[in-house]
């Protein structure tokens, strides 16, 4: 099943976000594949990039500046931001408490 | 599973289509179903591995412990175990701990008869075990003519069980037969009541299912109410992807849709066989063993069965139908299994063209490698009326031509050797 298709301006490129802790990462050929313990989803990566994005994300201040810091083409973030959007929609990639980049994050009991 | 794909295809330098990818394999399987016995409590008719009694080369604890090792390496998310019916097998708990310490998930699948209040409880304490009950009948009727009598209510008393141990999201996975076809909302609403998810998969000629097929394989309407149904119910209802080839009526239905046979799904057996998918328990569509010295990986990574399966599919004879895109051919496993050519279309091909190729099948259809059903009917399946076998106790003489062997002192009395001090 896949998410309804987000809109650029849902993802808010300015804030801190991480990688959920439930999420694992497998690299692939094609990009890599992403598997939330927690929900049971499944993503893919199309690209390399994307991934280095994503990886980036837990130590950059906000996601703008870890997108820019894997290479992402300036004219490209707001793809790169629906992309984004669909991947927080699934819980993938979460908000990351302001001020503490190591703060474990508790999932909330659904 | 759940699928997200992403990001958008625009941002790929070159569009590729992720089918076209994952047609190619993939580094290791996305997830892997492992029959972990083929001992099982019941004997369903339709049973696909042809289960009942136990292979005696089962894969010991510490190998079954080695695969997962090898599957925590290659980063295979999960599992999905079957059998069989898994839980029998005395180290089934064990393994399923071992597997998520080492970040392997597990999904099983179960006809629920070890699913007490105490192990839905702890079941419902992990996040990384999910739990499928096998149901083919909203109704004890329709469903135990298939599983046997009794399996209905053993089912039901699992889901309860589940249910009040707070285990949300479980699985309700019933395989679509004509018989019960119609209950598609029955089955919906037993789901809904234990706040469960409902999974729809299609009947196989596999194992025993090819000795039933034939009275119990959706009738050509009938594939069209069920993709009516699930096209309805979208993405509330999983199917495994088992009804890509119905996608020729229209539109797509959620999951990959293709067949993923050795490309991104295998099948570990209880004996430690590797198959393209559990749906080919059959030497032609055997890759190797986690036994041979490359292990589960070098089985995946260079066997010539897989890699044969992962080359460009042309399509065959089904090259020049307009809808060869959609659905792609169809399953591998249920043409193999009723004589058709793997290279043409589905027995079930919705155009019709797979009727047509049947009725040209001439001679015997490929029968299962393996056959490990019981060999007597079990009480389940006679409705309790088994005939009492007339046995006579006695003692075997000490002595005489027809002697009992040697004892060991406990056998004939438990203080033997105890000394009060």
């Amino acid at each position: 099943m896949s998410v309804p298709p987000a809109q650029a301006s849902e993802f808010d490129l300015d804030t801190a976000w991480m990688l959920h802790p439930s999420v694992s990462v497998r690299p692939e050929p094609f990009g890599a594949l992403l598997y939330h313990f927690g929900n049971r989803r499944l993503s893919f990566l199309k690209t390399r990039q994307l991934l280095d994005v994503l990886q980036g994300l837990a130590a950059a201040p906000d996601a703008r500046t870890a997108c820019l810091a894997a290479g992402v083409d300036p004219a490209q973030l707001p793809t790169l931001a629906r992309a984004l959007a669909s991947l927080a929609a699934g819980e993938t990639i979460i908000r990351r408490p302001v001020n503490s980049r190591t703060t474990a994050f508790v999932e909330e009991s659904t | 599973m759940t699928v997200t794909v992403s990001p958008p295809a625009s941002f790929v330098a070159k569009p590729v289509k992720l089918v076209d990818q994952f047609a190619l394999g993939l580094d290791a399987p996305i997830c892997l179903t492992w029959e972990l016995t083929y001992a099982c409590n019941l004997a369903c008719v339709h049973c696909l591995s042809s289960s009942g009694r136990r292979d005696p080369r089962e894969l010991t604890t510490a190998e079954a412990e080695a695969v997962i090792d090898e599957l925590e390496r290659m980063q295979v998310f999960y599992v999905n175990i079957g059998g069989g019916e898994p839980t029998v097998r005395p180290d089934f708990w064990h393994l399923v701990d071992y597997a998520t310490e080492h970040h392997v998930g597990v999904k099983f699948s179960t006809n629920g008869v070890r699913i007490d209040a105490a192990v839905a409880a702890r079941l419902a304490s992990s996040d990384y075990v999910d739990v499928q009950i096998s149901l083919d009948g909203a109704t004890a009727e329709v469903n135990d003519k298939v599983r046997g009598a009794g399996s209905y209510d053993t089912a039901l008393g699992a889901m309860q069980n589940l249910y009040q141990a707070g285990f949300t999201g479980f699985k309700i996975s019933v395989v679509v037969t004509r018989e019960n076809v119609d209950q598609l909302d029955e089955f919906k609403a037993i789901a809904d009541r234990y706040q469960a998810q409902l999974r729809l998969t299609r009947l196989r000629p596999s194992g025993r299912g090819a000795d039933v097929w034939d009275e119990l394989h959706l009738l050509a309407p009938q594939q069209k109410q069920l993709y009516d149904w699930l096209v309805a119910n979208g993405d509330q209802v999983l199917t495994g992807d088992s009804f890509f080839h119905l996608a020729a009526f229209g539109e797509a239905l959620p999951g990959l849709n293709l067949c993923g046979a050795g490309r991104v799904v295998c099948l570990i057996d209880p004996v430690g066989d590797v198959y393209a998918c559990p749906f080919a328990i059959h030497d032609t569509f055997k890759a190797g063993s986690v036994r041979e010295p490359g292990g589960f990986q070098g089985v995946w990574r260079d066997s010539a069965l897989f890699a044969e399966l992962r080359e460009p599919q042309n399509g065959g004879a089904c090259k020049s139908c307009h809808f060869f895109d959609s659905c792609r051919g169809g399953c591998m496993a249920a043409k193999f299994f009723t004589g058709l050519p793997l290279d043409g279309p589905d027995p079930e091909c919705v155009r019709g063209f797979g009727e047509q190729a049947l009725a040209e099948v001439n001679g015997p259809t490929p029968k299962p490698s393996l056959d490990h059903s019981h060999k007597n009917p079990l009480r389940s399946q006679t409705g309790g009326a088994r005939k009492p076998v007339p046995i006579t106790l006695g003692v075997r003489p000490g002595s005489g031509p027809i002697s009992a062997p040697p004892v060991r002192g406990c056998d004939e009395s438990p203080l033997t050797g105890f000394a009060v001090p």
